[in-house]
């Protein structure tokens, strides 16, 4: 028997606020899968219209390419004083920050925790995957110990440049956040996890409740050196044990 | 007419006030005026002074390195600014906290009792109205002292307008005086 | 006069400010210019404003990045060292085409300096301290009017061509009070359909300074900077001539340097010498051809600045005959005494 076009529903469909173009993404990379979660928010929550993404310098410095919102980039570090600037303005839509480790934890801890201090109405998500992607591969500040990168060929030596920050943690010690989360996109359980995560982050704001901050544990197969699968069991097996996934406030 | 003026003190004398005092009197007569506060690191220590310049001509320079009149309300001040008085130049002094004399021979020198002539007329704080009410009296060309009374209207606070009355009798006493 | 009121260089910028129609202003405190926000903290909230003190010099001109893209007139102020760390959000405010008003009021430097006046930014203001091939409009007032009515045309030029505009004081304007009149609204609205307003009914916006591809992007994006900049170059160039008809001796000076300079003009003219004053009030763009033109009749030109000399290198590049040109300075906070400059003056033999 012949199948007929009525015949078929659509089950799984790409997000209306993603994109169609081809990813710059290397394979196995979590910003992919970060981006397309997002994406499938702003639908669920009707917010494409009203949604301002601020893109960091890194990799995801093309975010504004796949979400199909008004984008705005940053210079390294300063997403969260970019978002600010945007939401006083325009109090009545969502901005989003979107911030890799180097930009949130090194050139741009300032602002990051200053925005999270003043408590602005804005959602940060935080892309931790302890190393510098775009310039091809140096430590972060969220490097683990003894990790090898271009700029820690010997491995990250704590005694000499200090121990990996841990995001949450560090946030969790002020008053003004109301949202605070780890999560991890290894695997699709991680995946949904997240996108819960971020949706509230996201509804918080609408709310006007206030900051949200959503810290993601992802892969970064090509400087890692090891293939995407490898990637994923070192989030799980290396990372994890350090950063602690889960819900650290929720108000 | 040009004078170029140092209004000096300690913090709280009210030297600050008493210059925008003295402008706002000579803005009411088309006269040029400029005021600058000492600020910053200056300040710290307690001492403060404020430049005014007031003229028929434009103004330069709102720094007043050496001044034609210097009105100093306390000890540190006469000492830090008599040297840099113009030759020929008024010295303007508080009698009733500086209890030495000026060494210049070069110089006018009117000594006035501010804070007495304050206190007799009822005030603690209107030391400067004492100074700046002599200081008319000695230049009645730098601004009249019925637009000195009459700026005291926007120059002093809305919280501190009800002290005007004293202020004005602070301004009158001193302006007739000559102790 | 009696319209005439007293304020602070500083307070008046800020007045000017939301005259202009600026609900947006981030700043960091540094003296000599910490009037402006403690002004803008109080006067915004009045009128519906935010006012933000930012964490850092960086975060405020990013802040201004933020609600400039948003599309509102934001503003931020700072002095000298400030000004360098804002040196970084003033490229990327260039290179993505947004308007906004940066108060500078100079203080001497280098380094933490003092907090007295100066004129020694005029390189990190005019050549620019950021990276990339871009200009920022640098307007230099001489009193407290000027720097509230240049406030008011700041906002406007920033707007008009969606770049950054300067307002270049320094501590002792800040700090100054004067007599001024509080300047009118221009009137003039500008459409921003590059705004960040969130993309409904459009396809979205994106404000962005990065241009990938070399060879088709990035300079073809600076050439067609450089076309707003060449019509800036032309239509914007502000100067003022003081008793330069029969001119002789031309004294070129800008804010406070000129004030003084004037005044020696004054005295010198009282001795029958010939000299005026060559005030430039945009100093990008330069007034090259108007000074050359001056200068040209001169039989000397004398560049006076609170530095070592600074702008006497554009006044070499429009007067184009060094043995003319000639230079007296003070720094680090000291201003130009104006008999120093009256020596020099009669010195040349008039």
């Amino acid at each position: 028997m012949e199948a007929k076009a009525a015949d078929f529903k659509y089950v799984y469909d790409r997000p209306k606020s993603l994109v169609d173009v081809p990813t710059h993404y290397c394979p196995g990379c979590g910003h992919g899968i970060v981006h397309k979660i997002l994406a499938e928010v702003i639908d669920e929550l009707g917010i494409r219209d009203d949604t301002i993404v601020v893109a960091p310098v890194g990799c995801s410095v093309l975010l504004y390419n796949y979400i199909d919102v008004d984008g705005c980039e940053a210079a390294h570090g300063r997403a969260p004083a970019v978002a600010t600037g945007l939401k006083r303005v325009h109090k009545d839509k969502v901005v989003i920050s979107y911030q890799g480790d180097g930009d949130l934890l090194a050139i741009g801890t300032g602002e990051a925790i200053h925005a999270a201090n003043r408590g602005e109405n804005f959602t940060t998500i935080f892309m931790n995957n302890a190393i510098y992607g775009m310039t091809g591969g140096q430590m972060a500040p969220t490097t683990m110990e003894n990790q090898v990168t271009k700029t820690t060929p010997y491995g990250r030596d704590t005694a000499d440049v200090g121990f990996p920050i841990r995001g949450c943690e560090l946030v969790n010690t002020l008053e003004a956040p109301v949202f605070i989360e780890r999560c991890a996109v290894y695997d699709v359980k991680h995946v949904l996890k997240t996108k819960r995560a971020i949706k509230k982050g996201l509804q918080n704001q609408i709310e006007g409740k206030g900051y949200s901050f959503i810290e993601v544990l992802s892969m970064c197969p090509t400087n890692w050196g090891i293939s995407p699968v490898k990637s994923a069991e070192w989030v799980k097996e290396v990372m994890e044990p350090y950063y602690k996934l889960g819900n650290f406030r929720d108000l | 007419m040009h004078e170029e003026i140092v209004v000096a003190g300690f913090g709280g004398q009210g030297v600050i006030m008493a210059g925008k005092l003295l402008c706002l009197a000579a803005m009411k007569e088309g006269k040029h005026v400029s005021h600058i506060p000492s600020y910053g690191a200056e300040m710290r220590g307690g001492t403060a002074n404020c430049s005014v310049v007031i003229s028929d001509d434009p103004i330069g320079s709102p720094v007043v390195p050496h001044p034609t009149i210097v009105v100093a309300m306390n000890g540190p001040s006469m000492r830090k600014f008599e040297p840099r008085l113009k030759k020929g130049g008024l010295l303007l002094y508080n009698s009733s906290l500086i209890d030495f004399k000026p060494e210049r021979d070069d110089i006018e020198v009117i000594a006035v009792k501010a804070n007495d002539i304050a206190e007799d007329e009822g005030s603690k704080m209107a030391a400067n109205m004492a100074a700046i009410g002599r200081l008319q009296a000695a230049k009645p060309d730098l601004v009249s002292l019925d637009n000195i009374i009459d700026a005291l209207k926007i120059a002093v606070s809305k919280r501190n307008q009800k002290h005007n009355e004293v202020n004005i009798k602070v301004l009158k006493k001193a302006n007739s005086s000559t102790t | 006069m009696s319209d005439q009121i007293l304020m602070k260089g500083n307070e008046a910028v800020g007045e000017a400010a939301i005259i202009a129609g600026c609900r947006h202003y981030f700043a960091y405190p540094i003296t000599p210019q910490n009037e402006i926000p403690a002004y803008m903290a109080k006067r915004l909230p009045e009128v519906g404003g935010t006012f933000l003190q930012a964490e850092s010099e960086l975060a405020a001109i990013n802040m201004v990045f933020g609600a400039s893209a948003a599309g509102a007139r934001a503003m931020t102020s700072s002095s000298s060292p400030g000004i360098s760390l804002k040196q970084e959000g003033i490229s990327y405010i260039a290179g993505a085409e947004l308007p906004c008003v940066i108060v500078d009021m100079m203080r001497g430097g280098p380094g933490l300096g003092n907090i007295a006046g100066s004129q020694s930014d005029y390189f990190q203001a005019t050549r620019g301290g950021g990276n990339g091939d871009y200009r920022v409009l640098v307007i230099a007032p001489a009193s407290v009017q000027e720097l509230a009515d240049m406030t008011v045309k700041a906002f406007d030029l920033a707007d008009h061509y969606s770049i950054p505009v300067m307002i270049l004081g320094d501590g002792f304007l800040g700090q100054m009070s004067e007599p001024f009149t509080l300047p009118e609204p221009s009137g003039k609205t500008f459409d921003k359909p590059w705004a960040l307003t969130g993309a409904k009914g459009r396809k979205p916006n994106i404000i962005a300074s990065m241009r990938l591809t070399p060879e088709d992007l990035l300079e073809k994006h600076n050439l067609e900077l450089q076309k707003t900049y060449q019509e800036i170059e032309a239509n914007e160039v502000m100067y003022e001539s003081y008793l330069l008809d029969d001119a002789e001796y031309v004294i070129v000076a800008y804010g406070t340097s000129a004030r003084i300079s004037r005044s020696a003009i004054g005295e010198l003219r009282k001795e029958g010498i010939k000299v005026g004053l060559f005030r430039p009030l945009t100093l990008w763009p330069y007034p090259y051809k108007e000074l050359k033109a001056v200068s040209d009749r001169a039989k000397k030109v004398l560049t006076v600045e609170m530095s070592l000399g600074q702008m006497v290198e554009d006044v070499r590049l429009a007067v184009q005959n060094d043995s003319k040109v000639d230079f007296y300075g003070r720094t680090g906070g000291m201003l130009p005494v104006s008999e120093e400059i009256i020596r020099k003056v009669r010195s040349y033999g008039g």
